[in-house]
């Protein structure tokens, strides 16, 4: 955790470096969004010292209210032609509210099945999610909608902008779904300033108009970073956020999320093939055949 | 909000949706057209056919007639006293009535000379009241001398006759023959063909020809009391030239045979009026060649009322033509004078119909209805003027209806063009909808991007072929014209339509419906596309490449 500050001050001084020190040092106005959300702090017992998330098979529907995500035993094949190929054999994994954990596997290990599984947006075929207690993978799809769209955030290594959207669109697109044409349409202006506000945080306060063509790497895995977090999410979901791009802007991507997850107190699990970049996590798990190792 | 951002930006940066635009334009803009032209055409012709017809007829059955209007009936209804049948009419509608007259129609032969051939036609002759027929049809305004459209007299006039259409206007091809018709026409006609007596000229009256005393009296007093009184038995005589300046030595009118007619001066004292397709051609040039002009005499051959009946010729001179331009009508319709045509049949006092020109605004079904509780249908035909022509009008309806079908299966096929380019869209925008799952948008979201998306083709598409079709009818006859010009081939050639310009009518109703049904298809057929897009899985699609 410490190391952060260290590769920050090996950054390159650009344009970009006053917005993530402002979110590194916290001096940031920020906006009302960081601050509005009043979180639990996780202590430092919960965040350090705490076992790899191996839970028993077996688990009371009970989940502890430290624990914000919680998959239990989770498999997933895929069919292939007549083949079936298992995917996740038995996963579990449980993720205190707060933390900032990292799951490493090689490609193919099946860890973006995993972040699909947790985000809901593919179901297991055995094995349970619990999110804040609730169980989440069994839902009626239009609930799971709505879960992912208030209280999930998703960040992929494709970024996956719309290409026909502008950034501030980009990032204003989960306020869009989540509301009525008429509710969106009365509260505009607030919801354009959250969204200005947040590219501004990350960084992109001058691309707001630009077409995600027209952006860097960087740049749109800030701006997805940013529509990740604009309806205010709990959870946020990283499926290899810098394997697109180069280490100088990877590091920044991930000192952003560092930030986020110190300062906002934003459960984080990222997966990622980068041990290096999984050191930065609170807390890291292996992905392997299947299954979490240690 | 995000469906109609995205459809926005779909419809702006997809130039291929162009073509589903412009396929769905383009049949709406012909449908249009199509749809304003044939309505022009059944308007035009229906308004033809009210103008010749009247609104309601009475028909007797029997060739022997039906007794005139100021006659009692025959079959009064039962439980009431004989009337008169106006008097039964009025007392049944009268509220409803502008106008009356009575006619008689028969088969009959129209003959006549043509470059010493004689050219026989069959036909309707019809012998109406000259003072009462424009009342109840739009007889009158079909004629081609200027003083018979305001009141028509069956009396060959000195010239004058109309050298153009005037139906058409000043654009109407020249008629050249028709400078001369009237009495310049008779006069040179019969000066030349005295010296070589011809069959027509020998004819003469017929054997059957039985002359009105009092005209018979008119034209002998003429011939005796010489020029210097011609002028005077003018003015009694309906028949006589008033323009008579041949001398009483007149050398040709001194070898005129046996007979005291002079054709030179006298009409016959039978007058017609002849449809003008009878005695005249249209040429491919859209130019009318006439066989015979006002001022000729022609024959008819119609049977007399007795039974069984028996065929008699007598010679009319013709005074006018009628042009309704309806050639069903043109080319079959002689208008005598009522009185002569009785006459000549042996039906004195009576007719064969009696029309009825109804106010403004009253319904002819209704009024004919009512007449036939009153006029036994074993004797009458109460028939309505969309009665009388309804085959006619019903294949035009017809028509229009197949051309319809025809022209929404275009539309349909454009639909199909919808649905394709749709499906290559979604294809294309599949990770777009994958990240917009994942971003928490519901299927019924996502399709609902792709039904506003072919809602808003729809309503462009049919906007700009609504405005292109509205255009196209307002002009076409510039654009038919223009078309003309290039291609140097007549698109509309007035030979064939007895029209000179083409004829639109706009139907809003019409108009609605194709737009409707243009923006529903444009709308069903995004609609696979879009429960394709709609039950994508997430994963696969944001995996996409």
């Amino acid at each position: 955790m410490n190391d952060d500050r260290e590769l920050w001050a090996s950054q390159p001084t650009e344009e970009r470096t006053s917005t993530a020190d402002r979110l590194l040092t916290g001096s940031s106005p920020g906006g009302p969004h960081m601050t509005m959300r009043p979180r639990e702090l996780a202590t430092t017992d919960d965040l350090v010292g705490q076992t790899p998330g191996i839970v028993p098979a077996r688990k009371p529907r009970q989940v502890m209210t430290s624990s914000q995500l919680e998959a239990v035993n989770l498999t997933k094949s895929y069919q292939k032609g007549k083949i079936n190929i298992p995917v996740l054999t038995g996963v579990s994994l449980s993720v205190r509210e707060g933390e900032f954990l990292a799951i490493v596997g090689q490609s193919g290990s099946g860890k973006s099945t995993l972040l699909h599984l947790l985000g809901t947006l593919d179901a297991p075929d055995d094995g349970e999610i619990y999110f804040d207690g609730r169980r989440i993978d069994n839902l009626p799809s239009a609930q799971r909608d709505t879960l992912r769209n208030r209280q999930i955030g998703m960040v992929f290594q494709f970024y996956h902008l719309l290409p026909e959207l502008t950034t501030l669109e980009n990032v204003l697109a989960p306020l869009m779904i989540a509301h009525s044409t008429l509710s969106y349409l009365r509260q505009r202006r607030r919801h354009r300033r959250v969204a200005a506000e947040l590219l501004e945080t990350v960084g992109l306060g001058h691309r707001l108009k630009h077409k995600p063509r027209e952006l860097s790497g960087g740049e749109m895995q800030r701006a997805a970073i940013a529509r990740a977090l604009v309806a205010r999410p709990d959870l946020l979901l990283a499926d290899e956020p810098t394997g697109n791009l180069d280490r100088a802007t990877g590091r920044d991507i991930m000192q952003i999320l560092g930030t986020l997850n110190r300062q906002e107190n934003l459960t984080i699990v990222m997966v990622t093939h980068d041990q290096a970049l999984a050191d930065q996590a609170d807390r890291v798990v292996h992905l392997a055949d299947g299954r979490i190792g240690g | 909000m995000y469906k109609l951002l995205l459809c926005w930006r779909y419809l702006r940066t997809r130039y291929i949706a162009l073509a589903s635009i412009m396929s769905v334009m383009l049949g709406v803009a012909t449908m249009i057209v199509v749809n304003s032209v044939m309505a022009g055409f059944t308007h035009e012709m229906q308004d033809r056919i009210h103008g010749i017809l009247s609104d309601v007829t009475i028909e007797c059955h029997s060739l022997e007639g039906m007794p005139d209007l100021n006659d009692l009936e025959f079959f009064p209804p039962e439980g009431d006293r004989r009337r008169t049948v106006r008097e039964r009419i009025e007392r049944t509608v009268g509220d409803r009535i502008e106008g009356m007259t009575a006619t008689v129609i028969v088969p009959a032969m129209l003959s006549y000379q043509h470059g010493g051939r004689w050219v026989t036609r069959q036909v309707q002759v019809i012998g109406i009241d000259e003072k009462t027929q424009s009342q109840v049809s739009d007889f009158g305004k079909y004629l081609q001398h200027p003083e018979n459209r305001q009141q028509m007299e069956f009396r060959l006039r000195e010239g004058g006759y109309d050298t153009r259409d005037h139906q058409t206007g000043p654009d109407a091809p020249e008629r050249v023959e028709m400078r001369n018709a009237g009495w310049a026409h008779r006069r040179a006609k019969f000066a030349g063909q005295q010296l070589m007596p011809t069959g027509l000229q020998s004819s003469g009256p017929s054997e059957n020809f039985r002359p009105d005393p009092f005209q018979r009296h008119q034209q002998m007093a003429a011939r005796q009391e010489g020029p210097a009184l011609a002028p005077a038995a003018a003015q009694t005589g309906p028949n006589e030239n008033p323009a008579d300046w041949f001398p009483p030595t007149d050398p040709f009118a001194a070898r005129t045979p046996s007979s005291q007619f002079d054709p030179t001066r006298q009409t016959q004292p039978g007058t017609a009026v002849l449809g003008i397709a009878l005695a005249s051609f249209r040429t491919p040039e859209g130019e009318e060649r006439f066989l015979a002009l006002p001022g000729d005499d022609v024959q008819l051959t119609i049977p007399t009322a007795g039974t069984p009946p028996k065929p008699i010729s007598d010679t009319f001179t013709v005074v006018d033509f009628y042009e309704s331009k309806m050639s069903e009508y043109d080319s079959s319709l002689v208008f005598v004078p009522i009185q002569r045509l009785q006459e000549l049949r042996g039906m004195k006092g009576m007719v064969s119909s009696i029309q009825i020109k109804l106010k403004p605004g009253v319904d002819a079904a209704e009024v004919r209805d009512q007449l036939r509780l009153k006029f036994p249908a074993a004797y009458y035909g109460i028939l309505t003027w969309r009665d009388k022509q309804g085959p006619l009008l019903a294949a035009v309806q017809m028509e229009t209806a197949i051309l319809n079908v025809l022209l929404f299966l275009i539309i349909t096929v454009a639909g199909f063009g919808i649905l394709a380019i749709f499906l290559m869209i979604v294809v294309e925008k599949t990770r777009d909808i994958g990240i917009l799952k994942s971003l928490g948008a519901s299927g019924q979201g996502v399709m609902g991007i792709f039904l506003a998306y072919g809602l808003s083709l729809g309503l462009i598409g049919s906007g700009v072929g609504l405005v292109l079709g509205l255009l196209f009818v307002g002009h076409i006859n510039q654009i038919a014209d223009l078309l003309g010009r290039i291609t140097g081939q007549k698109f509309f050639d007035p030979s064939v339509y007895y029209f000179y310009e083409i004829p639109t009518v706009v139907d809003p109703l019409t108009v609605a419906w194709i737009v409707g049904g243009a923006i529903t298809i444009a709308v069903l057929a995004s609609v696979l596309p879009a429960l394709r897009a709609a039950l994508l899985h997430p994963v696969e699609a944001l995996r996409y490449e």
